[in-house]
């Protein structure tokens, strides 16, 4: 039985996903919330990236359990006593374990069978420089010249066809648990979305979870015999240092801006709602806040909290709880020195809602100010919360990499897009060039950035009308205003 | 607006007491001067002897925020607090912690020139390149030019600006061989090694603040003295330069302004990628060295011409639009 270990993220990331499960049945308990939230996923770009966003959600929860091996008794040892692998595992490794074994000596390109750096070996009682042959990738076949295409080609080829197959599979089951109308049958219902008629978009979420799993069929077929995006400079398997890097990028984009909420929502609401001097405090801490230069502000943050570190090396077991807590506390920082824009909104959105009808009804009843703040205030201005947090999600993943460069990110031991970027920047002014750790770093990257921002727009143009307005569309009309005429209220 | 802007910068000064507080709070507090002396001396030659010497050197040898042994107003004045923040006042940086950095005041007098070389330019090409993209996209507005013009949009605010970084230098500088990959020179030499940090910079913030000033220029195109010029009879091109892009300028400057700071800082990463010797290499060579007294003043640096940068875009408010007066 190996022993579980719980992380400080892990903590945060499954409380986050509990906090997720319970959101959820509350719009589901909601119509208005409902509706606004099928308005979200009615958006073809939206619902597309959301699948690839369950997806990297999936690998970070997969990532997210931890626990260490139990060694087996050593010679002598009382009996009773269980010792623990020093090595932290996740489920991701178990599952990505010929990734992480076919560890090579040095770097070698995507799908190689020979090594990157040539060697002097003795040949026929000559001494030559030759690429020996890796110690994984690609060691099964006999005479790699000539099989090498096709066992690389009929891996795809399986991978493709086995990977599509489960995706329909999925899908078909997706299908299925849709609600539908009592008339209609099973097959009413395929024919719908094969026909692109439902409300949401199926089709797309269709197309999407079969390339999705088409990718993960290919990466799973090649895995173990070659290195689709090849080793970095010790041997360790890119696709395998990605995939890590995913969780990374999940848990500052959320955590971080989960960390900024508390102090933006309590202090935005105070400020806007009680005025006075409670106000001009409040608006004091977050100019402060908001004049120190934000990436300098934290790197003084982290920097301190790397002191702290260093002074307390006997506060972890092993090196993954510390770079774990390094983690943890960087989206605290991140928190703590973020909050200033979304106090700032919220304040202007209070004092425009305190002036309300409702409001005022609310205070002629007698309601305490407390009690309007939380069950009148507050749920009017949850929608922006929302937005803004989406937002920064993609915002905070992109940041990390430059934290990370400035030597104030994640701990270097631990897999991240920064770090990766950081060693390809070397890579990159090798010659010959290193070019796929880069490579595979930037389309990963790019990917889940980009799959963020998409959700993110989707789900400002759904909870804020006005935002809506300036999707870019196509008409064949003559252009009309799109924009209800606004009092212009410059002050 | 005499008053105005005398008010503007004693709030300025307050702000920027409340900043000083809370960084010595941040530097000193948790890491107390003997740890940064023992830190700095560095390995087993610690001795008692010498944190004391090295605290003495920097004026480090007193208590934090309240001297105790001192009499009246020296209980304040008498204090590691205290003196710090008055020199940092006065622009007097002092010396860096450890022994091979020299005067950080100076640093900073000859950094700042090349930080303001490459960050005007990369300021100036950024607006004007976003406003021009956007106004085109606006232009052009329900076509297929927009609809794929905010497609590249969202696709270029999603890559990582340390990607266009590796893959400008390694294109253009490697490849192609048309500029060096980094370093610095004066003079007029100086454009060739800031060509590129310029233009990847500008580039890698194209797509969010073109996008968001399409939003911008759309708002303001719904308005009703929009309708009221083409009732006129005014061509489009006299409506979006005359009257949408001078209406548009307030969002516009605010948006710009907030980069305004990392102009003076220079931009932190671009100047460290390129080699380039400005005020934000100095700050993340700082940050590695764990040079705590650079990091200190640079984030006093950096506020107090963020402070600064602010009052400036209050006063280009007054111009973009003359309805606003500054009482």
């Amino acid at each position: 039985m190996p022993k579980f270990v719980l992380l400080w993220t892990d903590v945060a990331v499954w409380l986050l996903i509990a906090a997720l499960v319970a959101y959820a049945l509350v719009v589901r308990r909601q119509p208005n919330l409902a509706a606004t939230w099928r308005k979200v996923f009615a958006d073809a770009a939206a619902l597309a990236s959301s699948v690839v966003l369950a997806v990297c959600l999936l690998l970070t929860l997969a990532d997210s359990v931890h626990f260490r091996n139990l060694l087996p008794p050593a010679a002598g040892a009382p009996a009773g006593s269980a010792a623990y692998d020093a090595r932290v595992q996740s489920l991701l490794d178990v599952v990505l374990r010929p990734l992480v074994q076919s560890r090579e000596s040095t770097y070698s390109r995507p799908l190689a069978y020979v090594g990157f750096t040539k060697e002097s070996q003795t040949i026929d009682g000559k001494v030559q420089r030759v690429a020996p042959r890796l110690k994984h990738g690609g060691a099964h076949l006999d005479d790699p010249a000539t099989e090498w295409l096709g066992d690389v080609l009929r891996r795809v080829a399986t991978g493709l066809v086995g990977g599509m197959a489960a995706g329909a599979a999925l899908f078909a089951l997706l299908i299925a648990a849709l609600p539908r109308r009592a008339d209609e049958g099973w097959r009413d219902m395929a024919g719908m979305v094969w026909h692109g008629e439902t409300a949401v978009p199926w089709r797309v979420a269709g197309f999407t979870i079969m390339a999705v799993a088409a990718l993960g069929g290919v990466g799973a077929a090649l895995m173990g015999a070659y290195h689709p995006f090849g080793t970095d400079v010790t041997g360790n398997d890119v696709l395998y240092q990605t995939l890590k890097s995913i969780r990374t990028a999940f848990v500052i984009g959320t955590l971080a801006t989960l960390a900024t909420l508390p102090f933006a929502v309590v202090l935005g609401i105070m400020a806007g709602y009680l005025k006075g001097w409670v106000d001009e405090a409040i608006q004091y801490v977050y100019t402060v806040l908001s004049s120190i230069p934000n990436i300098l502000l934290i790197a003084a943050c982290v920097l301190m909290v790397q002191v702290f570190l260093d002074k307390h090396p006997e506060l972890f077991e092993t090196s993954v709880e510390r770079a774990d807590v390094k983690l943890f506390l960087l989206c605290a920082v991140l928190g703590l020195t973020g909050w200033a824009g979304l106090c700032r909104l919220l304040r202007a959105e209070t004092l425009k809602l305190r002036e309300l009808e409702y409001v005022q009804a609310a205070n002629a009843f007698g309601v305490s100010r407390g009690r309007i703040m939380v069950r009148h205030i507050f749920p009017n201005v949850a929608h922006l919360m929302l937005i803004v947090t989406v937002l920064e999600f993609s915002a905070l993943i992109l940041y990390e990499a430059v934290l990370s460069y400035v030597g104030v990110g994640v701990d270097p031991s631990m897999n991240s897009f920064g770090g990766m970027i950081n060693f390809a920047r070397n890579e990159m002014s090798r010659d010959p060039v290193v070019w796929w750790p880069f490579a595979a770093a930037f389309t990963f990257m790019v990917t889940l950035v980009l799959a963020a921002n998409l959700f993110a727009d989707g789900v400002r143009d759904a909870f804020d009308p006005r935002a809506r307005a300036f999707r870019p569309r196509i008409s064949r009309r003559k252009p009309k205003p799109e924009v209800e005429p606004e009092a212009a209220a410059h002050a | 607006m005499g008053t105005y802007i005398v008010r503007r910068v004693l709030y300025g000064v307050l702000i920027l007491l409340g900043v000083n507080l809370a960084t010595f709070f941040l530097f000193f507090t948790v890491n107390t001067p003997d740890d940064m002396a023992r830190m700095n001396i560095g390995g087993k030659r610690v001795t008692q002897e010498l944190i004391e010497r090295w605290k003495d050197e920097r004026g480090y040898d007193k208590p934090l925020y309240w001297n105790d042994k001192e009499q009246g107003a020296d209980k304040l004045t008498d204090t590691i607090f205290w003196e710090r923040s008055v020199s940092l006042f006065t622009l007097n940086f002092g010396r860096a912690d450890s022994e091979s950095a020299g005067d950080i005041g100076h640093e900073v007098a000859t950094r700042m020139w090349v930080s303001i070389q490459l960050a005007l330019p990369i300021f100036l090409l950024q607006v004007i390149a976003s406003t021009a993209f956007a106004l085109l996209l606006v232009m052009f507005r329900h076509t297929k030019l927009d609809l794929w013009g905010v497609v590249m949009c969202v696709l270029m605010l999603s890559i990582s600006s340390l990607f266009y970084i590796i893959v400008g230098q390694f294109l253009f500088s490697r490849v192609l061989r048309l500029v060096p990959i980094s370093g610095y020179a004066g003079g007029l030499d100086a454009v060739r090694f800031l060509i590129l940090p310029v233009i990847l910079s500008a580039l890698a913030r194209l797509g969010a603040e073109a996008r968001l000033y399409r939003a911008m220029f759309l708002e303001e195109i719904g308005k009703d003295y929009v309708r009221t010029a083409r009732a006129k009879g005014l061509s489009e091109t006299v409506v979006m330069f005359r009257h949408v892009l001078r209406n548009a300028l307030i969002p516009i400057i605010t948006s710009a302004g907030g980069y305004l700071p990392y102009v003076f800082l220079g931009s932190l990463v671009f100047e460290s990628f390129f080699g380039i010797p400005g005020l934000g290499a100095y700050a993340i060579e700082a940050i590695s060295k764990q040079d705590f007294a650079i990091v200190r003043t640079m984030v006093f640096v950096g506020s107090l011409l963020a402070i600064v940068s602010y009052i400036l875009i209050d006063i280009a408010y007054t111009w973009a639009d003359p309805r606003v007066r500054l009482a």
